[in-house]
């Protein structure tokens, strides 16, 4: 990190509509849960533009793997197997490189490990569900996993989940910091499920859907999906010296 | 068709769900293990200079009700305003902590050093805060916000000047209980709401 962060550039102020509205009523628990005031916007900072970092040394031998990590390589875990992939980007579409990257998710028949899931679907005794790594100096990552099952939740009626991941991802600045959610390619219950419907622009709920990638696949072990993600980025600090307008 | 822009547009955000524990706090989610080491544990190592502190709360919701399971994430520099990396940072200072609403009371203790004072773009001196970004099912992207300290001088703060219903501050500001402990409550929404950020 430069000592001297002013001359790191602010972070390109975020595209709200980019994002879902905090308040969706089809989404219930957002009803409570969202802020009624505007946010306060102002540039960012050194405490946004600085954040923390992660080296491999926090890493362990499975931490990637999650057909594996839960038994540490004793037995795997029961489902497809799938090797999901992809880059971690900026705005100005440059890689994000040494940022750390987690995942979790449910087991083959959409049940989590956490003692507040009380679903019916049998736990798997060799998956834990969870999984991290870090990106390759050209922002790269992997992950070799199980694809997820759909699960019901109590919401509407009828509500289920769409088979997903949830991925959390750091980047460099504590202002990039992002949760979200990769859904498979064809799943019918993703354009049903009010959570992925509290993106409003269907152009960008689509990038969170992972397209099947035969190429990355290997023949006879995993099929394989590429998910890839865009963080904020800083502006050009050029001009900064110069009055607003000048 | 006009040009093109080769920018690209920033992922959207989706909620952290009532899971997130599973994959940021293993220990918390009941699967202890999981990981031989748990990041954001917290922000300091023993001998970190400064004044160590607590700070306790819950994050409310629009009825009034503690979250079960909200699930934050803290920033800050040190005891003298330097941020982990930078020359002559502490380095028993990490800055970072993940913590969690206790699933069966709601309520929250993050334990860290004060931090110092930091310097704005502007020039201006920002008064010590620590950064705080809230997840939790309900929540569809991550709300950010800031911990000010009622035992400093908060008055010429950019950011807390910049709110211009200024009965609106003290919703930043943790109240000190004791010596070396605050209490510092999120109220997502309805009276008392928290200012959040867009920063």
């Amino acid at each position: 990190m430069s000592d001297r962060i002013q001359d790191r550039g602010p972070l390109i102020p975020r595209n709200r509509a980019a994002h879902p509205p905090a308040y969706d009523i089809d989404y219930k628990t957002s009803v409570p849960r969202s802020p009624r005031w505007s946010l306060l916007s102002l540039e960012s900072g050194p405490s946004e533009e600085t954040g923390p970092t992660f080296g491999h040394e926090i890493l362990g031998e499975w931490d990637n793997n999650l057909i594996m990590n839960w038994t540490r390589g004793k037995a795997p875990a029961v489902g497809e197997r799938i090797l999901v992939h992809g880059r971690v980007l900026d705005e100005n579409a440059r890689p994000v490189p040494h940022t750390l990257v987690e995942i979790w998710q449910a087991n083959a028949g959409g049940r989590y490990r956490h003692k507040k899931d009380s679903y019916f679907a049998p736990l798997d005794p060799n998956f834990g569900g969870c999984g991290r790594t870090i990106t390759d100096e050209n922002g790269y990552y992997e992950f070799l996993t199980i694809r997820p099952g759909a699960y019901p939740w109590p919401n509407r009626g009828n509500d289920w989940r769409p088979m997903h991941i949830h991925f959390s991802i750091f980047g460099h600045a504590f202002g990039q910091r992002l949760i979200s959610q990769m859904y498979f390619e064809g799943d019918p219950l993703i354009y049903r499920c009010p959570i992925a419907a509290t993106i409003k622009d269907r152009g960008q709920l689509d990038t969170l859907v992972a397209p099947l990638d035969m190429a990355k696949a290997r023949p006879m072990d995993f099929l394989a999906y590429k998910f890839d993600i865009v963080l904020r980025g800083r502006r050009q600090t050029m001009f900064e010296n110069k009055l607003e307008g000048m | 068709m006009v040009q093109k822009l080769d920018t690209l547009i920033e992922t959207p955000s989706q909620t952290a769900g009532p899971y997130v524990h599973i994959g940021c706090m293993p220990t918390y989610a009941g699967n202890a293990g999981a990981y031989d080491l748990e990041i954001g544990e917290s922000p300091i190592a023993d001998g970190a200079q400064g004044e160590v502190i607590e700070i306790t709360g819950e994050v409310i919701d629009g009825t009034g009700w503690a979250l079960r399971d909200a699930m934050m994430e803290s920033w800050q520099p040190d005891a003298a305003g330097k941020f982990p990396g930078q020359a002559g940072a502490d380095p028993k200072v990490s800055g970072y902590c993940r913590f969690a609403a206790d699933s069966e009371t709601g309520k929250f203790t993050l334990r860290t050093v004060k931090p110092g004072a930091v310097q704005a773009r502007s020039g201006a001196m920002q008064a010590p805060h620590i950064s705080v970004w809230v997840v939790a099912r309900g929540i569809n992207i991550g709300l950010q916000t800031r911990i000010y300290f009622e035992d400093e001088d908060n008055s010429a703060d950019p950011l807390l000047n910049r709110i211009e219903q200024q009965n609106r501050v003290q919703t930043l500001i943790a109240k000190k209980t004791a010596e070396g402990k605050y209490t510092f409550n999120i109220v997502l929404q309805g009276d008392n709401e928290t200012v959040f950020l867009d920063i």
